[in-house]
């Protein structure tokens, strides 16, 4: 049994390996550029529009309201980092209906780098939100002696992340594998369809705590409210 | 016993103990994080999606700490390094 699409090796030169992880991805690459691109491409602006040019805005409306729910003003800066971790994590694990197709955020791999994109992300956003020195200065808060803890803090939190998203996507092809050799029939279906409600509550698990870190590290902490920056348009 | 019966014996042993130990914390938690939701369902309808996103939330977080227990159990079964070692050592004598 596999515990990951790691191991599943289509072409190898060297040490240069071709897995089944990097295959499917670029697979989910092709499909969303292409189909976001085939989309777009003639939108409308009057009441009569397309059947995908709506489902695009409802997904994009409603990430926008989530990123605003969680504290971030100006949803619009973030969506493209945001959504694009929660497309990725949700396409490929809508993806799992198709049979032959492991999600790519089965493997470890995959986990880690988006944890790692989020483990970048966050400082960029908090310095261009708040400044460098503010930043860093946020990581010693509320003193000098919580700074080792901070910096643990972050890292434990990126791991947390990788490891989540790998164990919930990788545990549920494994019981959908242990299952297939038990009982063929009936339950494998149902655990599929639990799959794939525990994968879209992942990706957003996933896409709102990067929301909740970019909020956590953008926002100047004041003891006293703004009353001009409350008023929004 | 050799060194390879005592850990392929003790990493399965650990592997069921590991999920079935770190499984129970979770389990309780989630129906406390359940119950208490439906309670403040039951007192507050108007304020149902901002509960049940909550609820969803917390759910996986909690639930991620049966998973670390789950990953463990699973790398002690499939990617076991002290099995590979051992298996590499055996084949080197």
């Amino acid at each position: 049994m596999r515990l990951s699409p790691d191991e599943m090796i289509f072409w190898q030169y060297g040490f240069l390996k071709l897995n089944a992880t990097i295959a499917f991805t670029w697979g989910l690459m092709l499909v969303l550029v292409i189909g976001s691109k085939l989309i777009t491409r003639r939108l409308s602006r009057d009441l009569k529009r397309s059947r995908w040019q709506n489902l695009l805005e409802i997904v994009v409306t409603a990430l926008e309201k989530q990123i605003e729910d969680v504290g971030l003003s100006q949803p619009r800066s973030y969506l493209g980092f945001l959504g694009t971790l929660f497309l990725f994590v949700a396409v490929s694990a809508l993806f799992t209906v198709v049979p032959g197709f492991e999600p790519p955020t089965g493997s470890l791999s995959t986990t880690a780098a988006l944890a790692l994109c989020v483990l970048v992300g966050v400082p960029l956003f908090g310095i261009e939100g708040q400044g460098m020195g503010r930043y860093l200065k946020s990581y010693m808060e509320p003193t000098v002696i919580m700074l080792p803890f901070n910096i643990i803090s972050e890292i434990s939190r990126t791991l947390a992340l990788a490891v989540r998203l790998f164990g919930n996507m990788m545990s549920g092809a494994m019981i959908i594998g242990i299952l297939l050799s038990i009982t063929p029939f009936v339950f494998p279906i149902v655990m599929t369809l639990l799959g794939l409600l525990t994968g879209m509550v992942q990706a957003y698990i996933f896409f709102i705590l990067a929301a909740v870190y970019i909020a956590a590290a953008t926002q100047v902490r004041k003891p006293e409210p703004e009353p001009e920056a409350a008023l929004g348009p | 016993m050799d060194s390879m019966t005592i850990i392929a014996v003790a990493s399965i042993a650990i592997a069921g103990l590991t999920t079935g130990f770190g499984t129970m914390g979770p389990a309780l938690a989630e129906g406390r994080a359940v119950a208490t939701a439906l309670t403040s369902l039951a007192q507050q309808p108007d304020a149902s999606a901002t509960i049940t996103r909550t609820l969803f939330v917390g759910l996986a977080m909690i639930e991620s700490t049966a998973i670390y227990c789950f990953v463990v159990s699973m790398i002690l079964l499939f990617a076991n390094p002290f099995w590979s070692h051992a298996i590499a050592q055996a084949a080197g004598n």
